[in-house]
């Protein structure tokens, strides 16, 4: 059971992500039941705090939230005080006077969630749903989730696997997470990347780095693409998409050069025919739509275990 | 008449003395009956800061004329320079003179206004450099310090331009287009936290270019808040070659490093940024050996809303003209790097040098301007952030138990510091 807040896989040992995982997996369970909801956080409002737009993050919170009885707030930066300029205290202060239980905060400022817990602004549970380009820890839980799903059901841990991230590694938060996560639960990573969308200083972390996408395939158990964004090109970090695409777009060929077992992942929204051919998207291979479903799963044991105060297993044999 | 008595200079001998009307009349290796009884501490020339934003005019609620000589007075200071980028900026005689008469109304230190380079800080046009150089204030310093002065050309001219009276650049050397939205020092840090990255690079490419313009124009160049090893590499090389630079190095560079980052507090948002333990090394190496000339402060006050936000909403800047002399003794004197008497050139003798400040910085002799400060060199003090006479709270040093106490300050023969209390001019 975690405590506290979700603010980054660097906060979880390899037993508390475990352990989400072990709780998202019970409550997949019982959600797939024909009532799928569940009583545990009846009475406990939840606010998701979206300064910027994602409607699968948030939408996947909502479900999650409702999922387990909570009541869900959403509070958008788009016609509200946010687009006012009102302060991230100011707005952290109005949701406490209202008596939020937990903020899932989204915001384009990196650290923007770690600043709301630890400030005295507000004493809410604090869940980061993305900050800048920091962290999304529970989109690297999710996808831990789904990569244990299809490759590793009978063992703990995910070690041995070969991952493969492919893409703006300098702007993502999915990769920063996902490089603690999985790492942390003993998977191998390697980065793929134009040197111009890796960070300096990418040296100092667990990972193997490679410029050439080709060279990795074959032997990767995941591979994971990223989502570019087509201001990037714009400020020269690669010259057209065209390009890009060429040297590192999962096309059919290299789908083909993937061992069997090998599976596909993109944390979405996707740029079909960018970072991954029409194709690859839709192939066997391809999870796309599991780690959406897992998603919801994951995002409810995290709002279990951090507001829900008792352990799975105790609630159900209270309830019995 | 003033005595002092019992007091104990830089290299160790005793020392008590008289002072008369502004100057120093006697000095005496023998205690002086009824005055103050310095018990032992240390006797120094008043300090002087070659950089210091005052906010005035324009920015009052961080900081006025008054408030940022009250802070300055108990840091030690007898003279500092206020930085142009005010609202409006220091770019004509009348905005330079405007400060200077409120420095001269608080009465608590010399206050050198510092003249824009260029018209508004935009970079491109000259402001009127001369105008400000005989004006009352009679400016000496150019900078556009917040903003780089990036265009070569207009550097080159401002380098030659300044000649006219032997006065000098002080460039914030930061490449704007390295720099784009940077919030932190580029290296491990700002990879794991996700940070966009300050590098290195966009400061050392800029005083390369510089140092290069300054030796083509046989002009003075300084820089200023040198920050990277790379950084000390170049002057250095430049001083070898006999090219007029000068550079600075601020307390807080010199004992801070961007891990401290990590929690995303933005009380260690600054620019140039904290950089890495190696460039602190080098820092303090450079500023030992005179490498680096000087230590000048950047005070830089923020109002509280600037600081109590998500990081990249934060203002760059932190206060530092109270508790500068105590971080670099920890810094440079506690690592036995540099002694007192080097101090007192880094933070006295050679800024005002550099500046031209008469009256200040010179040696505690019989008729020489009554600049001075007792130190308790042995003291231990502890920063309260509210007990600061800065209005702005900034201080990254907050609850830190510092060396060496600042207890009494004489400026122009008045006392202005009185064990440790700021004695403002109705007082």
């Amino acid at each position: 059971m975690i405590k506290g807040h979700l603010l980054s896989i660097a906060d979880l040992s390899k037993s508390d992500a475990l352990g989400i995982l072990a709780t998202a997996h019970e409550l997949a369970a019982i959600t797939e039941g024909p009532n799928k909801k569940l009583p545990t956080l009846r009475g406990k409002t939840i606010v998701n705090l979206f300064f910027e737009d994602s409607t699968r993050t948030r939408i996947s919170f909502e479900t999650a939230a409702k999922r387990l009885s909570a009541d869900v707030i959403n509070f958008s930066a788009k016609g509200s005080s946010l687009s006012k300029g009102e302060s991230l205290k100011d707005t952290a202060q109005t949701l406490q006077a209202m008596g939020a239980d937990a903020v899932v905060i989204r915001h384009g400022s990196s650290g923007a969630a770690k600043r709301l817990a630890d400030t005295k602004w507000i004493s809410a549970t604090v869940i980061n749903a993305g900050d800048g380009t920091h962290e999304h820890p529970t989109q690297a839980l999710l996808d831990a989730y789904t990569i244990k799903q299809h490759l590793k059901t009978d063992e703990s841990d995910l070690s041995n696997l070969q991952v493969v991230i492919v893409g703006d590694i300098l702007h993502s938060r999915v990769a920063r997470s996902n490089v603690l996560l999985l790492t942390k639960l003993g998977a191998k990573v390697t980065l793929v990347a134009p040197p111009t969308l890796l960070p300096v200083g990418v040296e100092s972390w667990p990972v193997e780095v490679s410029y050439n996408l080709d060279e990795v395939l074959s032997n990767c158990d995941v591979v994971m693409m990223l989502r570019i964004q087509q201001e990037r090109m714009h400020n020269s970090f690669f010259p057209t998409e065209r390009e890009y695409s060429r040297r590192f777009g999962l096309n059919s060929h290299r789908l083909s050069m993937l061992k069997s077992s090998a599976i596909v992942m993109h944390p979405g929204p996707m740029n079909r025919g960018l970072e991954i051919s029409a194709e690859s998207a839709d192939d066997i291979k391809s999870v796309v739509i599991d780690q959406v479903k897992n998603g919801v799963s994951v995002r409810m044991a995290v709002l279990y275990e951090l507001l829900g105060g008792v352990a799975l297993n105790t609630e159900k044999n209270g309830d019995q | 008449m003033i005595i002092i008595s019992n007091a104990k200079t830089v290299d160790g001998k005793k020392l008590s003395l008289e002072i008369e009307n502004g100057l120093i009349s006697k000095i005496s290796n023998e205690p002086i009956a009824g005055g103050i009884e310095a018990n032992g501490k240390l006797v120094i020339p008043g300090l002087v800061d070659l950089h210091t934003h005052l906010r005035e005019p324009g920015k009052e609620d961080s900081e006025t004329v008054l408030t940022g000589s009250m802070a300055a007075a108990a840091g030690g200071y007898t003279a500092i320079s206020a930085m142009a980028n005010t609202n409006p900026v220091a770019d004509t005689a009348g905005v330079v003179e405007q400060v200077f008469r409120l420095g001269k109304e608080a009465g608590l230190c010399d206050v050198n206004p510092i003249g824009a380079v260029t018209k508004g800080l935009n970079g491109e046009q000259l402001a009127e450099i001369a105008a400000m150089a005989d004006s009352a204030a009679k400016v000496r310093i150019f900078s556009d310090d917040g903003k780089c002065v990036s265009d070569p050309l207009l550097m080159r001219r401002a380098l030659e331009y300044v000649k006219t009276f032997n006065g000098l650049i002080a460039q914030h050397a930061q490449d704007p287009k390295l720099t784009i939205d940077s919030q932190m020092n580029e290296g491990s840090v700002s990879a794991r936290i996700g940070l966009v990255g300050w590098p290195a690079v966009a400061e050392e490419a800029i005083i390369a270019r510089d140092i290069l313009l300054a030796d083509h124009v046989s002009s003075r160049l300084h820089i200023c808040h040198v920050t990277t090893a790379g950084g000390v590499a170049l002057i250095k090389w430049a001083k070898d070659r006999g090219i007029q630079v000068t550079a600075e190095v601020t307390p807080h560079h010199l004992l801070l490093t961007d891990d401290l980052v990590e929690n995303y507090d933005p009380i260690y948002k600054v620019n140039p940024p904290l950089r890495t333990e190696k460039d602190v090394w080098a820092l303090r190496e450079a500023l030992a050996t005179g490498v680096i000339d000087i230590v000048a402060t950047d005070h830089a006050p923020h109002p509280i809303e600037d600081k109590d936000c998500e990081w990249q909403a934060a203002a760059f800047g932190m206060v530092g003209l109270e508790t500068a002399l105590s971080v670099v003794v920890k810094a440079m004197i506690e690592t036995k790097l540099m002694d007192w008497q080097t101090l007192v050139k880094r933070m006295s003798t050679t800024p005002a040098e550099i500046a031209g400040y008469a009256g200040q910085g010179g040696l505690i002799e019989v008729g020489a301007p009554a600049n001075i400060v007792l130190v308790d060199a042995a003291a231990k003090w502890q920063v309260r952030r509210d007990r600061l006479n800065s209005k702005s709270k900034n201080t990254p040093f907050d609850g830190m138990e510092l060396p060496a106490m600042i207890t009494d300050v004489f400026f122009n023969g008045r006392r202005t510091v009185a064990e440790g209390k700021v004695l403002n001019a109705g007082d």
